[in-house]
């Protein structure tokens, strides 16, 4: 019989993702949508929830709605509803969020395996800020409300439960971003809040079809603490299963000061929401034409981008996907391969692994340094020395190269190194004759700590079986 | 001098301030002192100085009542309620501002029920109001200030809203004209909301030719509502003198409403061989569902109302209650700031919209509406007009239903209807029962408000209701 503690757990993850939308004006007034102004500069009576207004939709907010869904491979509803969300709360104005419930603007897509439930247009909330130690409204001294922030253009993307792993929830969520970015929808700036994901965990035995009780995951601002978010939350519940317990719905929120997750509200306080029809707005019923407009403004997304990498450069599947999918390496590697596009594979590994985004190097130069590679100027292990230099301090490849004495080493002084490798290591020699060529190695590798890597590998080799007749 | 003054109807009045006869500041100085002088209820607020007066717009300077339910900048609007109390807004409603730009200025703030919600005006938050005909009965309501004063000659018109007959009942109960507008006509941008999916604005008057001149300033696409919609026709002024070749139609089940006086009864009676005399015929129509109007409203207004009123909450205007936390503020804010009547509709419609009850009530509610459209939509397939009493009943005594809500609820059965169908409705006076004004109601297809208005024209002069109390 099997016993809980040494079963094994899979864990079951979907996530909702808010967008805001970087339009110049709020979901369903004329502010303007700011970040960082001084509070309630930019309100009005509508985005204030004063007697007597009405909501009008912001057509941007809806063109980009459109542009999500369609980019996500979703269905666009032909006639989507605004509905109440009733609550009260000193950050909603009106006491109801204005969202879209059974009739969303997008439904039913996918990106890179993961399934996209829906994709709905919503109005943010104020923010509120608490004086007091907890910094939450329990236990706050006072709390005061920034309205800025109240109405500004959401869209809520909400995916099935088809991740099963933190690492791979917080990469899809990195796509997502990328896909978003280039679209060109949102800051996604997860440390300012116009990009929010929270989780839905589960986790079930291994190789079960039914899912278990889920919680949700709040707060999580970066893509470092959803992970770690995700990754301790499946540990608490594999935990409670392992003794026996059985988790609680629930909602969640992640401390990612202490890394500890505090319970927001249970089951039993679950809002009963009150969803009901928007009567102050009418359907949004897109037209072809605007549906079409939407689909034009859509430009190649990371996915779309890694394939291209993959088939015109070559690249392996990992580095294309690293690079399009972390947009701005993506570019970088365009840069530079624009200015030097013999090595693509080179050139990418070098992207993707020593000059991380806001490093010092810049396209043009580590171009140059693949160029000089290929020119055999540079060897690939000096290269890594240059690569260093570039990334800490910047520079031009060529004069790093010549200022340190790294330039590859041949001629005359190759020769003479071989040589004296050659004697010293007779035995080796000896062995290579007997057709053990793998012995090469060894003179090789006295070659190179000679020349402290400036030297090529497969010059030194060649010079090598030159010499010894082999 | 000042009893002709008085007796203009405010097109009369315009028509002569236009062409220089008259100057607008007389009109302003009487309508402002004998709104000051009202021993009615009828107002909440009357302005210390007179406006700028300008008389080459289509109203003439003639000033206008305004219920307390429209946003007027810098002005006391509370919507009859004291939760809203000291609340001036930052804003100006856009039907408020199109007649002033037009032309009449605000003469003051009338009474209401809390929120429109009510048909005697007993459940304002500043007192009752008086019926001018007789002052221990009701004015109707809930536009109940605006009526009482357009009666009794305290304001020359008025503006008030209709949610399921606030305009139109209490233009019956008062002895004067009523125009609830298709849903859409008017923006409702700046109308404090109590159901927003049926509220609208529209005048009450003292004839009909007045009515359809304010109307037709009112109407209008307005970006800030996105339910409003361009009126499709140029404003006209009412000419009809007969009826002929119109068809109008009795709705039985309306007729059959149990608790019709019978003082209202013959004068509708009278009313209905009227209308054959100009011309028209009059046939029986079937509403199959409009029996059930009046219990499908009490589900959809309170919903939507439990939804408008929750931002009154004591954070950003109108009165706070102090507590220790922010639930106890909630609640206290809102225990102390509402009447009765409006706890019981927020109660109602937070019941009917919740989780496990929302398809019995408001689902059902829904559907009930639709079917109701139907009806009406197939009716002006056979008929061009409707013809019902606005009320069952004329003005009743003062308490005499405050401690029956369902009997209060009543009042509406036959406004409700068209409340719910979306469609244009006027209430003229047909007569007066034991002394009391009866209302006659007309109800046409969306959008035909002109229409409407010239039959209520002709039928107006065949009746010759001339009365007003103070006359």
């Amino acid at each position: 019989m099997e016993v809980a503690s040494a079963r094994q757990y899979e864990p079951v993850i979907g996530l909702e993702i808010h967008v805001q939308l970087a339009t110049d004006t709020k979901m369903f007034c004329g502010c303007e949508l700011s970040f960082g102004l001084d509070p309630n500069t930019r309100t009005c009576p509508v985005c204030l929830g004063h007697p007597g207004v009405l909501p009008v939709p912001n057509r941007r907010a809806i063109e980009f709605g459109l542009m999500i869904g369609l980019a996500l491979g979703c269905e666009i509803a032909p006639r989507s509803i605004f509905h109440r969300k009733n609550y009260f709360y000193p950050d909603n104005p009106k006491a109801f969020q204005i969202s879209q419930y059974d009739v969303p603007l997008c439904s039913g897509g996918e990106l890179a395996g993961v399934r996209v439930h829906r994709a709905h247009l919503e109005e943010d909330a104020a923010k509120l800020v608490h004086a007091g130690e907890s910094g939450r409204i329990h236990g706050a001294e006072a709390s005061v409300v920034d309205f800025n922030r109240a109405g500004t253009p959401l869209v809520e993307i909400v995916t099935e439960p088809d991740i099963h792993s933190a690492a791979e929830a917080a990469e899809w969520a990195r796509l997502l971003r990328e896909t978003l970015r280039a679209l060109g929808v949102s800051d996604v700036n997860m440390d300012e809040g116009s990009l929010r994901v929270d989780g839905n965990v589960s986790i079930r035995p291994a190789g079960e079809a039914t899912l278990g009780v889920k919680t949700e995951l709040k707060n999580m601002n970066s893509f470092r603490f959803l992970e770690r978010g995700l990754d301790a939350e499946i540990a608490r519940q594999e935990g409670i299963l392992r003794e026996g317990g059985q988790v609680e719905q629930e909602t969640l929120h992640f401390d990612n000061r202490t890394g500890a997750l505090s319970s927001l509200r249970s089951k039993e306080e679950a809002h009963d929401y009150r969803y009901f029809p928007e009567p102050d707005l009418v359907p949004i019923a897109p037209t072809e034409a605007m549906i079409e407009m939407a689909r034009a403004a859509i430009p190649e997304l990371p996915l779309a981008r890694a394939e291209r990498f993959e088939r015109d450069h070559d690249l392996p599947a990992d580095s294309a996907r690293l690079l399009a999918f972390r947009g701005e390496q993506g570019d970088f590697f365009e840069a530079a391969l624009a200015v030097s596009p013999s090595d693509p594979r080179t050139l990418a590994n070098y992207v993707v692994n020593d000059v991380p985004p806001g490093s010092a190097a810049t396209p043009e130069a580590v171009a140059k340094l693949v160029d000089l590679i290929g020119a055999g100027t540079v060897s690939r292990g000096a290269a890594k020395e240059v690569l260093e230099v570039l990334a800490a301090e910047g520079g031009d490849p060529e004069q790093i190269v010549a200022d340190r004495g790294l330039g590859a080493a041949g001629g005359d002084e190759l020769g003479a190194i071989v040589d004296q490798a050659i004697a010293e290591n007779a035995g080796a020699v000896e062995k290579i004759r007997e057709g053990k060529d793998q012995a090469i190695g060894a003179i090789v590798g006295a070659v190179m700590r000679q020349t402290k890597g400036r030297a090529d590998g497969g010059e030194v080799q060649k010079l090598i079986r030159e010499r010894i007749g082999a | 001098m000042t009893s002709e003054l008085l007796s203009l109807t405010a097109a009369q009045a315009a028509e002569r301030t236009r062409a220089g006869d008259l100057d607008p500041r007389e009109l302003w100085d009487l309508y402002r002192e004998r709104a000051g002088a009202d021993d009615l209820g009828a107002y909440l607020w009357l302005p210390d100085d007179a406006p700028e007066m300008d008389a080459s717009g289509p109203l003439g300077g003639v000033p206008l009542a305004v219920k307390d339910l429209f946003c007027v900048e810098d002005v006391p609007s509370t919507s009859g309620s004291r939760i809203l109390e000291g609340y001036r807004p930052p804003y100006t409603a856009t039907s408020v501002r199109k007649l002033v730009d037009a032309g009449a200025p605000m003469l003051g703030k009338t009474n209401m029920d809390e929120f429109a919600m009510g048909s005697s005006n007993e459940n304002s938050g500043y007192g009752p109001v008086k019926n001018p005909w007789d002052e221990s009965r009701v004015p109707g309501g809930s536009s109940g200030g605006s009526a009482a004063a357009v009666a009794a000659g305290l304001a020359p018109w008025a503006i008030g809203t209709d949610t399921g007959g606030s305009i139109r009942q209490p233009a019956a109960l008062c002895g004067i004209v009523g125009l609830k507008p298709t849903y859409g006509a008017v923006s409702r941008y700046g109308m404090i909301a109590f159901a927003s999916s049926l509220d609208q604005c529209g005048p009450l008057t003292r004839d009909v030719t007045d009515a359809a001149l304010l109307f037709g300033q009112m109407t209008g696409r307005d970006p800030c509502d996105s339910t409003s919609l361009d009126y499709p026709a140029d404003p006209r002024l009412p000419s009809a003198e007969r009826l002929d070749g119109l068809r109008f139609g009795v709705p039985k089940e309306l007729l059959d409403t149990e608790g019709i006086e019978p003082g209202v009864r013959a004068v509708f009676d009278t009313t209905v061989k009227r209308i054959e005399e100009l011309g028209a015929t009059v046939e029986e129509i079937a509403l199959p569902h409009s029996g059930h109007g009046l219990a499908a409203y009490y589900v959809l207004a309170p919903a939507e109302a439990s939804a408008n009123l929750a931002r009154y909450d004591g954070v950003r205007f109108g009165i706070r209650a102090e507590a220790p936390d922010l639930l106890s503020m909630y609640e206290e804010t809102r225990a102390q700031g509402f009447g009765d009547e409006v706890k019981r509709r927020i109660m109602l419609g937070t019941y009917a919209l919740s989780s496990g009850y929302y398809d019995a009530y408001y689902g059902q509610a829904q559907k009930v509406r639709t079917k109701i459209a139907d009806d009406f939509r197939a009716a002006f397939e056979r008929v061009d007009l409707i013809v019902t009493p606005t009320s069952p009943t004329t003005a009743f005594p003062l308490g005499a239903r405050t401690g029956d809500p369902l009997a209060m609820y009543l009042s509406d059965v036959l406004a409700v209807p068209m409340s719910l169908a979306g469609i244009p409705a006027i209430s003229i006076p047909g007569g007066l029962a034991d002394g009391l004004p009866v209302g006659v109601q007309l109800a046409g297809p969306a959008f035909s408000e002109f229409e409407i208005c010239d039959a209520a024209y002709a039928l107006e002069r065949a009746i010759g209701f001339g009365d007003l109390p103070w006359k």
